[in-house]
């Protein structure tokens, strides 16, 4: 039933067909594509809790020796004024053959060497160490003690006996000022 | 049932498929192994459409829940972090608030399609059917929805629709306090509203597949409401339809954009951004616009039946009013399927549209609204008259008299008068016209239907669907 | 088609109808006010917005709560962390339960939303005469045509002796024909010379006052009108695009349909 002229717009057809169809395709491809995000991107934090990703902590209150915790992201940090003495410890162990090798230096801030800040998480299986109440238990090494399989972490926080793999880890922070310490 | 079986060539896929036929399957219903009446219009877009609303309703509630929290204490807030603080929350509970509401236009506008085209008619009265029966279950589930976030309208809605149940006899009340799991709309409402409200979805979406697969058994109408005589009736439903649809969806989809990010509150009641309180009600409840004909029909009923009183027959009405469209193919005796060759039902079938609208604008707006005002009332003020008139010459007053003689009988004077036009007034109120369209409504399905069924001259029916749409071929000049 | 345009006209004149009955029926209508938000490129008036802010602070924020709207929502509004960390910081909100149990008080952060002036509903009651003023989030999508509504009630006071017969208005109430019922418990809020505007800025009249506390109500109910806005335009060019795209191929492929092929015979 075909004519000649049929047949040639068929040809030219063809091309232009071909050309509709991927552009029409590839168009709706990626406008379902970008349409997804939205579905997966509500699912990270939202505004309300980042807004509480970083706290402020007034640390004029803590004396030499005294230790605070606070709650930033839903666990403990630990906040501790160490006196030079623990320094000095902290800093004699630096090169004794820590199961996790770090010196006390990169784990404060220069020239605030007497604040040290610690999320108050035992790196083996996430209980909360002892060390930071004035009564209790501070471990072997006058730092922290995890009661619940003998972790003891020295008053840099790192660990120096017992099943935890790593020191106690060092948020993200930053003196604001002398007095205000801003953690995240 | 035949399937257009696929064999693929890959072996992994051949592997699977001669154990878990998918392909046949999805060949058979929408592929190129689907047979289909080639004079589909775009009429013929709005059932993919509604599956494509629905997969969206479910995928955006399941994201919904996410973040809401079923409790008379948080809803209103979580639905309001929803709104402020989840990335992209405002974007997702518009398109699901909306979205509600765009299935159902995609709805309404498929079910008046299958009333136009006879859709109803053997071999497909249980398609049919199976539809009513997804729109009563889509109803319950916007219903519950509209109740989870917690605001004025919500509350006052679940609290009217819930009463309902209250009319029916003896077992009523104890029916209304199991459904509010208490002694009013309360917290364990909520919980329940919530848990059925994502249920039934996936509850619709089983239906839907009966519906698909008695579509499958009893092939699609067409406009022309004949069935396929030969191949030269049929086209393949991919590529041909698979585009249409697509394209349809393209249209639709900038419709459903408009409202989403230019009118998202266009279609909801401001009541319901005030926190629900059970100690005040909202000067008006209205239910979502989706619901409104129906609601009117509720409304309409205000006298008893017999031993029936008006609230329950209201009630009855109201449910009646769906329930007709399960009885629609015995209802409507005609042997032509198509609107098209039925000149008496076209016109029928354009006044129950308007009456459908009619009845949504009733439905939202108070009962009592004067539409016309007819002037004032003589019966009635002749009745103040006679009241204020002195006992001795009361009888001399009859109730044939013009107002003015009367007045001056009794003493009344003008200012009085002139207020007694002012109050006692005769007028069309929304409540009148409620009842005509609701009269209407029943009358369209059990008295026009079936007689029209008996006496309409319906025009000649084409040959063959080919023989209609094809334009005859003119050979071009050599 | 013609059964289409049949019905399309008799639903014209049926709502034609019906609009005529409703607008014979409803009470004042707000009065309409041209705002920058309304269109679809409409944005916030940031500069407006940030006047209303100011009125709220002086003026509303003595009795209205703003429950929704937090401290750090400010920042689209154009203040920067300090200003907006020194504004909470004016304000008192509840801290942690402290060691003997009781509640502390302490300086707002900005994650925190701006306190209610009432402990709760009853205090504020019957700090107001027993009306509770209504908490001012969401104040202009809670209201039919709230933006106007909002506007129209803070201009809209009017003498008593204005009041139409029936309506009464008692020791302590105000006559506004646009509130519902006509009267209301809240005094005149707005009057020349109860805020100061920062230098540059547009006089604080009762009218502009009026128009910036919106626009500020505005922001505080919808603060993502803006990327609605902005995100709808992109989306509608783009599925305007794709949507003229299909309908040529679909032209395309329905073309041997149209010519009559049979596809199951043909070939």
């Amino acid at each position: 039933m075909s004519t000649i002229e049929d047949t040639k717009n068929h040809e030219d057809d063809a091309t232009r067909r071909d050309f509709l169809h991927i552009a029409a395709t590839g168009m709706g491809a990626v406008g379902a594509a970008v349409a997804v995000w939205p579905f997966i991107d509500q699912m990270n934090p939202a505004a309300d809790t980042l807004a509480l990703a970083s706290v402020e902590v007034d640390i004029s209150a803590v004396e030499e020796g005294e230790s605070i915790l606070v709650k930033w992201r839903g666990k403990p940090v630990f906040i501790r004024h160490r006196t030079p003495t623990e320094i000095e410890e902290a800093r004699l162990a630096d090169d004794i053959g820590l199961p996790d090798v770090q010196f006390d230096e990169e784990r404060v801030t220069a020239g605030k060497e007497q604040w040290l800040i610690l999320v108050g998480v035992c790196t083996h299986l996430g209980c909360v160490p002892l060390g930071t109440k004035s009564g209790d238990d501070k471990g072997e090494f006058g730092g922290w003690f995890c009661p619940c399989h003998g972790s003891h972490y020295d008053t840099s926080g790192r660990i120096r006996k017992g099943p935890a793999p790593k020191n106690l880890s060092v948020p993200e922070y930053a003196f604001l000022s002398d007095t205000v310490l801003k953690i995240g | 049932m035949a399937l257009s079986p696929v064999t693929p060539n890959n072996k992994a896929l051949a592997w699977l498929e001669e154990r878990l036929p998918i392909l046949t399957v999805a060949n058979s219903v929408m592929g190129p192994g689907t047979p289909t009446p080639r004079n589909l219009n775009y009429m013929w877009n709005f059932g993919s459409l509604a599956g494509i609303m629905l997969v969206l309703q479910i995928i955006t509630g399941i994201v919904l829940a996410m973040h809401y929290t079923a409790s008379t204490m948080f809803a209103f807030d979580s639905v309001e972090r929803i709104m402020r603080d989840v990335n992209y929350g405002w974007l997702i509970r518009y398109m699901h608030a909306n979205g509600a509401s765009m299935f159902f236009i995609v709805v309404y506008t498929h079910i008046f399609r299958g009333l136009y085209f006879g859709s109803y008619k053997a071999p497909r009265e249980v398609l049919w059917m199976l539809g009513v029966v997804i729109f009563l279950l889509m109803m319950a589930t916007a219903f519950m929805g509209y109740v989870l976030p917690w605001g004025q309208m919500s509350f006052w809605g679940a609290t009217v629709i819930t009463n309902l149940f209250s009319a029916i006899p003896v077992v009523g009340e104890s029916i209304v306090t199991l459904l509010w799991g208490g002694f009013s709309v309360d917290n364990p409402t909520l919980n329940r509203f919530f848990s059925l409200h994502y249920l039934l979805p996936f509850v619709i979406a089983g239906v839907v597949i009966l519906h698909l697969w008695a579509k499958k058994i009893s092939d699609s109408g067409n406009p022309l409401g004949i069935e396929v005589k030969s191949t030269a009736d049929q086209i393949p439903f991919h590529p041909f339809y698979t585009v249409k649809d697509a394209f349809g969806l393209g249209v639709f989809l900038i419709f459903f954009a408009y409202f989403l990010f230019f009118a998202p509150n266009a279609l909801g009641h401001p009541d319901n951004y005030i926190p629900a309180d059970p100690l005040v009600t909202p000067a008006s409840i209205v239910p979502e616009w989706y619901f409104l004909p129906f609601y009117a029909i509720l409304r309409s009923i205000t006298f008893d039946l017999g031993p029936i009183d008006a609230k329950l027959l209201g009630v009855i009405a109201m449910f009646a009013s769906i329930l007709v469209w399960f009885f629609l193919p015995w209802l409507d005796g005609s042997k032509v399927r198509s609107g098209n060759f039925r000149p008496m039902f076209k016109i029928f079938f354009t006044i129950l549209v308007v009456d459908m609208f009619v009845l949504m604008y009733v439905g939202g707006i108070s009962p009592d609204l004067v539409l016309v005002d007819l002037g004032p009332n003589t019966a009635a003020i002749l009745e103040q008259i006679i009241k204020a008139a002195p006992e001795a010459v009361k009888a001399s007053i009859d109730s044939g008299m013009d107002i003015n003689q009367a007045a001056r009988i009794a003493g009344v004077n003008d200012a009085e008068l002139a207020k007694m036009l002012e109050t006692y007034r005769s007028s069309i109120q929304a409540i009148h016209l409620g009842m005509l369209a609701t009269a209407y409504y029943f009358a369209h399905f059990l008295i026009i239907l079936p007689v029209l069924g008996r006496v309409e001259k319906t025009l000649p029916l084409p040959e063959s669907i080919a023989a209609a749409v094809i334009k005859p071929k003119t050979m071009p000049a050599e | 088609m013609k059964l289409l345009k049949n019905i399309a006209v008799a639903l014209c004149v049926t709502a034609g109808v019906a609009s005529a009955a409703s607008a014979a029926g409803a009470g004042k209508h707000p009065k309409q006010v041209e705002w920058k938000f309304q269109g679809i490129f409409g944005d916030f008036d940031y500069q407006s917005a940030q006047r209303g802010f100011q009125i709220y602070k002086e003026v509303c924020s003595a009795c209205h709560g703003l429950k929704y709207f937090r401290f750090r929502n400010l920042d689209k509004l154009g203040y920067n962390e300090d200003q907006i960390k020194a504004i909470a910081a004016e304000y008192e909100v509840d801290g942690d339960i402290d060691d003997e149990g009781d509640q502390t008080i302490r300086k707002g952060l900005p994650q925190d939303a701006f306190p209610s002036p009432f402990r709760n509903d009853n205090a504020a009651a019957s700090a107001n005469g027993g009306a509770v003023p209504p908490d001012l989030s969401l104040m202009v999508k809670a209201r039919h045509d709230g933006a106007n509504y909002v506007y129209s009630l803070l201009t809209g006071y009017e003498d008593e002796s204005d009041a139409p017969e029936g309506i009464n208005v008692s020791a302590g109430k105000y006559y506004n024909p646009y509130f519902k019922g006509s009267v209301i418990s809240m005094a005149p809020p707005l009057a020349e010379g109860i805020v100061e505007y920062a230098a540059g800025n547009p006089e604080a009249n009762l009218d502009q006052m009026s128009k910036d506390v919106v626009n500020f109500l505005m922001y505080t109910a919808e603060p993502n009108l803006h990327d609605r806005h902005k995100l709808g335009v992109m989306v509608i060019i783009f599925l305007s695009v794709l949507t003229i795209l299909l309908y040529f191929s679909m032209k395309k492929i329905w073309r041997p349909v149209k010519a009559g092929k049979n596809f199951y015979e043909d070939e």
